[in-house]
């Protein structure tokens, strides 16, 4: 009970919430690393992916990824990219984006590959050529399935952009480095609590965006391959 | 010595590779001083990883168990255990530390907690997809609901179980090394002391290829696992004796009722 307190004193404390190692700043920060390294990947690992999917090439290799990429330590990850590129934020970003693109790429492979072949016979001969079929037929039906992996990897990007403050950069992982330096728990614990929030937070807005993006025909399948 | 990983020519790579090879072997452990090398962190990686996805497992059985039975009850409990996922490792672990200290179960708990997550929807899609036609025939054939559910239900369910086994214990295999921030984490120490802390990247790549090889490792021990408890799946390729089991088996797994009715008979005649 006694941390209870403290935590909820921490967050209370008016100087936490102005300047820039405020909250907002350091949840600014975050956001930045994470939409940014999130982003980055989504551009690389979707067309890739909807490419491989669309052709039926190279699904061992994106599926034996995703299994290699689930095994590597995220910190190894990081801590070698940073060692090899030196301190700075673009080290990072990369870091993030190595560990975010096999989860997208490969929902996104699969939502590719999933899609009922009558459903491709039906495009084909209403007349949809290769492309349109991707387009028009192939991307919405894969778009639940990639907006999982998307989730999957935007959670593990907040996590490791936490992990990042331990290179040098801001974000919310400053509480919990800058706590562990000067012994102050309830700061390390303040940090953790925040951390957590955006992760959950950031469940919730993909739930949204499925509800957003998913044509509605699609939805109860959706919520059923959930 | 990270010149090459930036680009080099083709025998600095080499060079850099033997440096790693070299600092591995050179410091994989110290007789003198047992706590000291890789092989003790190698060690402690492998009990954290273990007793968690051991922990996991075991309260993922039961808890599926009852949300196959109530089916009301899965919706909640699925949608607790989806925000759970999405905690992020690290911050479990500084929570943890106020209640569970520099202890083991500092890493445990969250890490159990990860595999429960990852495992209870497999146990409970595993024990809904038997086909109601075999439990059907375990009753008519007198089993008991504990009789049905340990030689019927769960043996039908492996396959699935295992499936999610694999990615948890994947997964919980590589997030060990993150408790190494709060000073536990196995390999993830040599990543994090002996590797960043002093900027020398052979330490890094040890303990990510060591932790790559113990997940590939642990994940086809799994395989064989599933291979040995799930007879029945293999093909008949086998000896006379081997092909004979597993077709009496088969019955018990996936038969019909009218099999199940005749096989046995003739299973038994034949031994």
């Amino acid at each position: 009970m006694d941390i209870l307190n403290e935590l909820v004193a921490w967050f209370s404390d008016p100087a936490q919430w102005t300047g820039p190692a405020g909250i907002p700043a350091r949840m600014g920060e975050h956001v930045y690393y994470s939409l940014t390294g999130l982003l980055i990947s989504a551009v690389i690992a979707v067309p890739i992916g909807l490419f491989t999917g669309h052709t039926g090439m190279g699904g061992f290799l994106t599926a034996s990824l995703a299994n290699f990429a689930r095994a590597l330590p995220t910190i190894g990850v990081l801590f070698l990219i940073v060692l090899a590129a030196g301190i700075g934020l673009a080290p990072v970003i990369a870091a993030l984006v190595a560990l975010a693109v096999p989860p997208i790429l490969v929902n996104t492979h699969e939502g590719v590959r999933g899609v009922e072949p009558r459903l491709k016979d039906a495009a084909l001969g209403m007349g949809m050529r290769g492309g349109e079929v991707l387009f028009k037929l192939e991307l919405p039906v894969a778009t639940p399935l990639i907006l999982i992996g998307m989730r999957t990897a935007a959670v593990q990007v907040v996590a490791t952009a936490t992990i990042a403050a331990y290179v040098g950069v801001g974000g919310l992982g400053r509480y919990i480095v800058d706590g562990q330096a000067r012994q102050d728990l309830t700061m390390m614990l303040g940090g953790s609590v925040l951390v957590v929030a955006l992760a959950v937070v950031t469940t919730l807005l993909f739930a949204g965006l499925r509800r957003l993006l998913v044509a509605p025909g699609l939805r109860a399948e959706a919520a059923a391959a959930r | 010595m990270i010149a090459a990983v930036g680009g080099g020519g083709l025998s600095e790579a080499w060079d850099w590779v033997v440096g790693v090879t070299d600092w591995g072997v050179r410091n994989w452990s110290y007789p003198d001083e047992p706590n000291r090398g890789i092989r003790p962190k190698l060690v402690e990686h492998v009990r954290l990883a273990y007793v968690s996805i051991l922990i996991g497992l075991v309260t993922a059985l039961p808890l599926g168990l009852a949300c196959a039975r109530w089916g009301r009850l899965y919706p909640p409990v699925l949608t607790g255990v989806n925000v759970l996922y999405a905690v992020p490792s690290i911050a479990l672990f500084f929570l943890m530390l106020p209640y569970t200290g520099f202890s083991d179960w500092t890493a445990i708990v969250p890490l159990s907690l990860y595999t429960l997550v990852i495992l209870l929807p497999n146990v409970v899609d595993g024990l809904r997809q038997v086909p109601d036609h075999v439990r059907q025939a375990a009753v008519a054939m007198g089993f008991g609901p504990l009789r049905r559910l340990v030689t019927v239900e769960m043996p039908v369910a492996v396959p699935v179980i295992i499936a999610g086994l694999r990615v948890a214990s994947v997964a919980t295999i590589s997030m060990v090394s993150v408790a190494s921030l709060v000073g536990l984490g196995g390999l993830g120490q040599i990543i994090l002391s002996d590797g960043f802390r002093r900027q020398f990247d052979a330490p890094i790549v040890v303990g990510i290829v060591l932790v790559v090889l113990l997940a590939f490792v642990t994940d086809a021990l799994l395989v064989i696992a599933q291979y040995l408890l799930t007879p029945w799946t293999r093909g008949n390729g086998g000896a006379k004796e081997r092909r004979r089991r597993s077709r009496r088996r088969a019955v018990v797994a996936t038969g019909t009722p009218a099999a199940a009715s005749q096989r046995p008979t003739r299973a038994t005649a034949g031994e």
